[in-house]
């Protein structure tokens, strides 16, 4: 286990370090929790060696009561976590699987969202989910789901997605942060890939996508996992000739249409790299939005996504054949641009 | 029911104010029904005519500080912690003046500032919501108390389940407090679960139960008192269920035709605002003529309370955008 170490040398402010992107959250919820003795982190197993995906390793040493395990109910402790904000608190729940988030739906769908506006604005609800998602570690058809696009039709809710070490800790720590509801959710396919993180870098701008790599002819939006391997597409896609722009969405909620706008007006071509259905989810709602405000389209935006009548099998070579590849990202933005 | 001696000792003034506060809530509640007669409230409400005791009781019990989350059946509650009526009936009615600014509506009448952190249109939220609150409470080691007000249904739903659970074993400064009229909406308690007193549910999760006779307000306060403060002092969560009756049918809607005969004419019998108006009478406290000018005052502080409200202003879209997020 290589945390302990690691956290010591970025014990500098400003420093940057290589981390994986699991220690990348274990830091930005020690940060947190430093810096405001009213977060708290709670859910199933946080506090027993380090959480099931020991991304809490240390934390319940180091902040003594404030490392809540919760018995198995997803949508009692999830509304514990709103009384708690109302109360002044700042609670991260822990969910071990997206999967599970269906279970706390009254809470999710109901509450958090709803709480303060059916007040008239009395209260703020700084509730962040943690939703550790994703397909890749043969985890089957209930342990695989993203649930990235499941709550993005939601007023009153925030929804984020981290795709590298840097992500992950500047909007973890954006989520702890604000005072409104926020998913955030965490590939558990990413958790031991590397990357810089600056220590003390400003939380990620609620809202904001990244431009990772500027090209001109063809754009690809993505998230999670799907980031990696657009990157890995846009290097191909190199070697051919092809120029392609690569942006890491990183909030599904609100979705910044004027990043991609921008971004598509430019290449006049979209791939949409999505670990999920596309139906109803931040890709179609993408092209839609993009549509809606008069984009230009030199050839029809494309979707590389999940199968619509197939769940997530354990097998895992079904496992590696539905997930969208590098290749067929990679297929999809030659299309764009030869068609 | 609980053999708890009943509050003789209690001042003459708290009994009297207590009376006060239960005519104000069976006058507000018949006064919704005609506004909802006229269209002036819409959509739907949920009455409480005849759980009054329940509302003004236990609510007495409450130091300021502690908080508590109702049900979409809390205009009592909301009353008894001292919201204005022409606040609560500018709710109803959509207005500006609102204590929701008007989104809310009957469901909602949330005022935080008198520790009403909740009235939940879902059965059963609030209760895992209190007890965060709670939690809140005991992690800051600040000697408060959350209550949590819900009915005899959400004893038949998860959260309930899960909440007592919670409370149990982070002994929460908790009490949870089953309104039990006997439908779940319109079906009756009998049809919906194999025992009748719901206060059994709180043994298999180790909290200490009480039964009270919800009709008598004395009763109510006496017991949620004792479950009070012994949270405050670090004893952990009580349930306490209180057996009463809601006159009305479950909403607007609701004719209550499912009920036996007799049954409304039984409860009645037990009236809380006359048995406690009896109790005063009896004592010398509080003269039958003095209950009958009492109900005339009241009745006007609702109309009068009532006509303030219709005539404030609708909120407009533009100021109700920032109530869905905070900055």
């Amino acid at each position: 286990m290589s945390t302990l170490t690691e956290t010591r040398v970025t014990d500098r402010p400003n420093a940057v370090v290589e981390m994986t992107y699991r220690d990348a959250i274990n830091l930005a919820l020690k940060d947190e929790m430093t810096a405001d003795p009213s977060v708290v982190l709670m859910g199933e197993d946080v506090a027993a060696s380090g959480g099931v995906f020991k991304t809490n390793e240390g934390l319940a040493e180091m902040f003594p009561g404030r490392v809540l395990t919760t018995p198995i109910c997803e949508n009692g402790f999830t509304g514990v976590a709103l009384g708690m904000a109302l109360l002044g608190m700042r609670p991260v729940v822990e969910f071990m699987f997206s999967d599970f988030l269906p279970s706390a739906g009254d809470q999710i769908v109901n509450q958090l969202p709803k709480y303060r506006f059916m007040s008239g604005g009395q209260c703020a609800v700084p509730v962040t989910i943690r939703s550790i998602s994703g397909a890749t570690g043969r985890f089957g058809t209930q342990h695989s789901a993203t649930g990235e696009s499941w709550f993005m039709s939601l007023p009153g809710l925030r929804v984020c997605a981290a795709s590298s070490p840097a992500a992950a800790y500047e909007l973890l720590r954006a989520s702890i942060r604000e005072n409104n509801p926020v998913i955030f959710h965490e590939h558990k396919g990413l958790y031991a890939r590397k990357g810089p993180v600056i220590r003390g870098a400003a939380p990620a701008r609620i809202g904001r996508a990244e431009v990772l790599r500027e090209g001109r002819d063809v754009t690809i939006v993505a998230t999670l996992l799907m980031v990696e391997r657009s990157l890995a597409a846009a290097d191909a896609l190199a070697s051919e000739g092809i120029s392609a722009e690569v942006i890491d969405l990183r909030w599904v909620r609100p979705l910044d249409v004027a990043t991609i706008r921008a971004s598509v007006g430019r290449t006049g071509r979209l791939v949409i790299a999505e670990e999920q259905v596309h139906a109803g989810g931040w890709g179609a709602t993408v092209i839609s939005e993009l549509t809606m405000a008069g984009a230009v389209w030199r050839s029809a935006p494309r979707a590389v996504s999940l199968p619509p009548d197939l769940c997530i099998p354990y097998s895992p070579v079904l496992e590696d054949a539905i997930l969208p590849s590098v290749a067929k990202i990679t297929d999809a933005a030659r299309s764009a641009v030869k068609s | 029911m609980s053999t708890q001696p009943r509050a003789t000792q209690l001042p003459a003034e708290t009994l009297r104010r207590w009376y006060r506060q239960m005519v104000q809530i069976r006058i507000f509640e018949e006064k919704v029904q005609e506004l909802f007669a006229t269209g002036q409230v819409q959509g739907t409400t949920h009455l409480c005519q005849g759980q009054e005791a329940v509302s003004v009781g236990a609510i007495a019990a409450m130091r300021p500080g502690d908080a508590q989350t109702n049900t979409y059946r809390g205009h009592g509650e909301a009353l008894a912690l001292g919201m204005e009526p022409a606040v609560a009936f500018a709710e109803l009615m959509g207005r500006a003046t609102g204590c929701a600014k008007g989104v809310g509506g009957s469901m909602h009448l949330i005022d935080f500032s008198k520790g009403n952190i909740g009235a939940n249109a879902i059965v059963g939220a609030g209760i895992p919501i209190a007890l965060g609150a709670a939690m809140a409470f005991k992690m800051r080691a600040e000697p408060r108390v959350a209550l949590t007000f819900f009915g005899d249904g959400a004893t038949n739903i998860g959260t309930f389940h899960e909440s007592l659970n919670m409370a149990s074993i982070w002994h929460a400064p908790l009490v949870l407090i089953i309104t039990n009229n006997l439908y779940a909406e319109y079906s009756a308690l009998r049809d919906t679960a194999p025992i009748d007193d719901l206060a059994k549910r709180a043994e298999p999760h180790q909290i200490p139960a009480l039964i009270v006779d919800g009709q008598d307000i004395e009763a109510v306060y006496a017991n949620t008192v004792t479950a009070v403060e012994r949270a405050r002092g670090g004893g952990g969560p009580t349930l306490i269920e209180m057996k009463t009756y809601r006159y009305r049918g479950h909403s607007r809607s609701d004719p209550a035709k499912y009920r036996p005969d007799g049954e409304l004419e039984r409860w009645k019998a037990r009236d809380p605002i006359t048995l406690l108006g009896s109790r005063l009478a009896q004592a010398g406290m509080l003269s039958a003529e003095a209950q009958a000018s009492i109900a005339k005052d009241v009745q006007e502080e609702i109309d009068s309370a009532a006509a303030r409200a219709a005539q404030a202003p609708y909120p407009t879209l533009e100021e109700t955008a920032p109530y869905v997020y905070a900055d």
